[in-house]
């Protein structure tokens, strides 16, 4: 339940700030802070770094036939998906400039790193 | 078919060429026996025979017991869409050639998706067995509230997935490495559990045999796949001073071992899905591509035996299609 009311905080801090942006600066830079994905195939994290403006919402897509997730390697953690069975996806929208190091709980060799900036 | 197992893969299951054609040569041919390979390993070299053979030199009345693993149920793709049948089929093989075996252990990954109706399948399909059932939670099947609902069913001497039991002069010990796995890093069993281990041990006979039963390899099999525990060692090094360790493990759904000191590894089949070999396939995800038919020569069951006057225990491998 924890988990599920951060993530629903997270989206919401997300889209204040897109409706933030949205009126500062117009259509044109809420369309372009929108969106990002991330897939898993054979346990990778593809891109395995990935630079995006604050504000935008990354999507993970499980394509594996193995289970994974998308969990914050720092403590506290900013965000922790649920286990993403085969072809399900998990979003977070990043409002906060820095680095976040992640990983998959249940395969930890698999990483990955989100920039926003 | 005698000694077809090499002594030099059998000390170096880590290589990713000359040593994992070897292991390949050698599941190959326990195919084409179509059954068990008897493995008893004495001052550190393995040897096999085929399974009827060696029963006949095995004296009778000493502790048996059968090894199952990763059982996925849930699990529905290719090579394998139904995991619920294979489960059965590896039971029925246990029911069959269980003679006096004492007990059945279960290392984990019963489940694909830690679900209540997962575990409940797998849960009737093995009492058919008819053996007490011990089990170690494998990664799949911790991945609700911290592993409550597998604990409260399966692991019922243990609250967090750990625990020990003597049975007829051998004592066993389930551990837990699937949980609070860090970044970048392999198994973990955490300083609690290791804490725990060295007080189970204390006071013990050097004499008394000890079977370690968990879920990831304790020892390190393949580090990029994260086939390993990083504090594994740790509890290995509490265990130097026993006569008699054996050291079962699933996880990585293909048979491989190895002898350190007193100390045998061995790696189980899984009843659902078989695994690459490491560094031989892009990821460690299920081998799909398998030909038509062949699915449960790559299945198993292991059973286990304790051959008093042997420093080791012996081990027999039968595939599902035995």
């Amino acid at each position: 339940m924890r988990r599920r009311n951060m993530l629903r905080g997270g989206l919401l801090l997300g889209a204040l700030l897109l409706a933030t942006l949205d009126l500062g600066s117009g259509v044109a830079s809420l369309a372009q802070a929108a969106d990002a994905s991330v897939n898993i195939d054979n346990f990778t994290f593809t891109p395995a770094t990935i630079t995006v403006a604050p504000g935008t919402k990354i999507t993970w897509n499980n394509r594996d036939d193995i289970p994974h997730t998308v969990t914050d390697a720092a403590d506290p953690r900013a965000f922790k998906s649920q286990p993403l069975d085969t072809g399900d996806a998990f979003s977070f929208v990043f409002g906060t400039p820095g680095t976040y190091h992640y990983f998959c709980s249940l395969h930890p060799h698999m990483q990955g790193t989100v920039v926003v900036k | 078919m005698d000694d077809v197992y090499d002594h030099s893969a059998a000390q170096d299951t880590t290589g990713k060429e000359g040593n994992g054609m070897q292991r390949r040569g050698l599941l190959k041919c326990m195919v084409w026996a179509g059954t068990g390979v008897l493995w008893t390993v004495s001052g550190g070299v393995p040897r096999s025979q085929l399974i009827g053979t060696a029963e006949a030199a095995t004296p009778t009345g000493e502790l048996s017991f059968v090894q199952i693993s990763d059982s996925h149920i849930g699990f529905a793709n290719a090579p394998n869409t139904d995991t619920p049948g294979t489960l059965r089929d590896a039971i029925g093989i246990v029911a069959q050639q269980k003679g006096h075996a004492a007990l059945l252990l279960h290392t984990g990954d019963v489940s694909q998706l830690s679900r209540t109706v997962q575990f409940d399948t797998a849960e009737q399909i093995i009492k058919g067995a008819g053996l007490e059932t011990h089990y170690v939670p494998g990664e799949h099947d911790v991945l609700d509230e911290d592993g409550k609902g597998f604990f409260e069913r399966f692991t019922k001497g243990g609250s967090k997935g750990y625990y020990s039991f003597d049975q007829q002069g051998v004592h066993f010990i389930g551990l837990n490495n699937v949980q609070n796995l860090k970044a970048g890093g392999l198994g973990n069993l955490g300083q609690e559990q290791l804490e725990w281990l060295e007080k189970d041990l204390h006071g013990r006979a050097s004499s008394q045999p000890i079977v370690v039963f968990a879920h990831i390899p304790l020892w390190i099999v393949d580090k990029d796949w994260g086939w390993g525990t990083d504090d594994g060692a740790q509890a290995l090094s509490y265990l130097k001073r026993f006569g008699s360790v054996t050291v079962l493990n699933g996880h990585i759904h293909q048979i491989m071992q190895k002898v350190e000191g007193n100390v045998a590894f061995h790696t189980a089949l899984s009843t659902a899905f078989p695994q690459p070999a490491p560094g031989t396939a892009p990821s460690p995800g299920p081998i799909k591509d398998l030909p038509p038919g062949k699915l449960r020569s790559v299945l198993g069951v292991t059973s286990v035996k304790q051959v008093r006057g042997n420093a080791q225990l012996a081990i027999v491998d039968t595939t599902l299609a035995a």
